[in-house]
């Protein structure tokens, strides 16, 4: 299974941003319970989306640029990027169909 | 029995489906349970717990939550991540349908599904959701430092985030639609003591302003006089009761007036044979982690009563 991306307010652009693909971005925080949930299914959802779509974890704490930048007011935050955009937004730890069909509408 | 059916289904993991889950476990049942979509439940969303016996200096939720289920793996629980989404409980044994499409067969099935935070159901809510409004003060919490939040509610919960925001916020304000509070008396004084903590009583939220973008601000309409006020904050804090997760037995279980399972006195038996229910699910009157442990453990053994007679 290969491991999410590690996204950052140094790399956001590059890894995000100008990505050819569609990003899948979780907003989170150690101290957050829903957050440490949510982990194991953006762990699944990294391999699952191998080569189809970048997976990323951005954690607040540390990267509080990236985080005030999008609003981020709630954690868990799931945002979906394409072409640069925000295309959609999930607040809350979701199942991971769930979240697993918001990316597919977008590949 | 068939051997690809289990014994013991465990629907749940807050502390009454994993108190179920070490007592079928060391009863040597082999019970398997499913995580749901918030493994670990609503304690996985507080901080201090300041009364859960044997614990003197406090717990923390998660911390808790994880012990109990270190616990329930000692004893072989098996836990398989994801939700149900359909049960049948018209055949036996009962057929459980997860949201991947694995089925599971059990003879005995222990519904342990809790409650959750409940929401006005407003548009401005769902608009500004993640955006201000909230209902997790300890998770959102950070995002609102030297920011003026109001908090919507007038029980422990509403005390405990009320209080846990002061640690962030410069002002907090607590709504409440009654003149008194439903919360302990503990809670309730250290709310009022609090210098950072105001309150507006019989009010009730009319709406929840933005700017699209962001909540800007509240409007309360006062329930005595209807008198209706706008207040400029940046963030609302909602903590207005729970709810059971009790829709997926809607037509299966006999349920209350208020959707929670009913439990035969003094048992945690529902009308049906073989399905017990534990912690919040049937529980509207004390809602606290030790009575979830209390009926998990009563419906473990109710379960394992129940599975002498078939065998």
């Amino acid at each position: 299974m290969s491991a999410y991306l590690v996204a950052t307010d140094k790399n956001f652009k590059a890894e995000i941003l100008e990505s050819d693909k569609v990003a899948l971005v979780d907003f989170w925080a150690a101290w957050c319970g829903p957050c440490m949930m949510l982990g194991p299914v953006i762990d699944e959802l990294a391999g699952d989306y191998e080569g189809k779509a970048v997976i990323a974890k951005v954690n607040v704490d540390e990267n509080p640029n990236t985080a005030a930048q999008y609003g981020i007011r709630s954690i868990p935050s799931l945002l979906i990027f394409k072409n640069g955009q925000v295309v959609d937004q999930i607040v809350g730890a979701q199942p991971k169909n769930a979240i697993a069909k918001k990316i597919d509408q977008y590949i | 029995m068939e051997s690809n059916v289990r014994d013991i289904v465990i629907m749940g993991t807050g502390p009454a489906g994993y108190t179920a889950a070490i007592y079928t476990g060391r009863a040597n049942l082999k019970p398997l349970v499913i995580e749901g979509f918030q493994p670990g439940g609503q304690l996985m969303i507080t901080t201090e717990i300041e009364n859960f016996p044997g614990f003197p200096e406090g717990i923390r939720g998660p911390e808790l939550m994880a012990k109990m289920r270190d616990q329930a793996a000692k004893f072989d629980a098996e836990f398989v991540s994801g939700s149900v989404t359909e049960v049948d409980l018209s055949r036996r044994p009962f057929c459980l349908t997860l949201d991947d499409g694995r089925e599971f067969l059990t003879h005995a099935l222990i519904v342990a599904t809790g409650a959750n935070a409940k929401w006005l159901g407003i548009e401005s809510e769902a608009r500004y959701r993640g955006k201000g409004v909230s209902a997790c003060a300890t998770c959102d919490g950070f995002f609102f430092r030297d920011c003026h939040v109001f908090v919507v509610g007038g029980g422990d919960t509403a005390m405990e985030e009320a209080l846990y925001l002061t640690k962030f916020a410069s002002h907090v304000t607590l709504v409440h639609r009654r003149e008194e509070f439903r919360s302990s008396k503990i809670m309730s004084l250290r709310t009022r003591k609090n210098p950072k903590i105001s309150m507006m009583l019989n009010e009730v939220i009319d709406e929840i302003l933005g700017d699209g973008q962001k909540v800007t601000g509240i409007r309360l309409k006062n329930v005595l006089t209807g008198e209706v006020s706008e207040h400029a904050c940046d963030g609302v804090f909602l903590a207005i009761g729970h709810a059971p997760n009790a829709g997926l037995f809607k037509d299966q279980l006999d349920l209350d007036d208020y959707g929670y399972i009913k439990t035969k006195k003094s048992s945690t038996e529902t009308n049906v044979p073989g399905v017990f229910a534990c912690g919040d699910v049937q529980d509207f009157s004390y809602r606290q982690a030790v009575t979830a442990v209390g009926t998990g453990c009563m419906a473990a053994v109710d379960a394992e009563r129940f599975l002498e007679t078939i065998r």
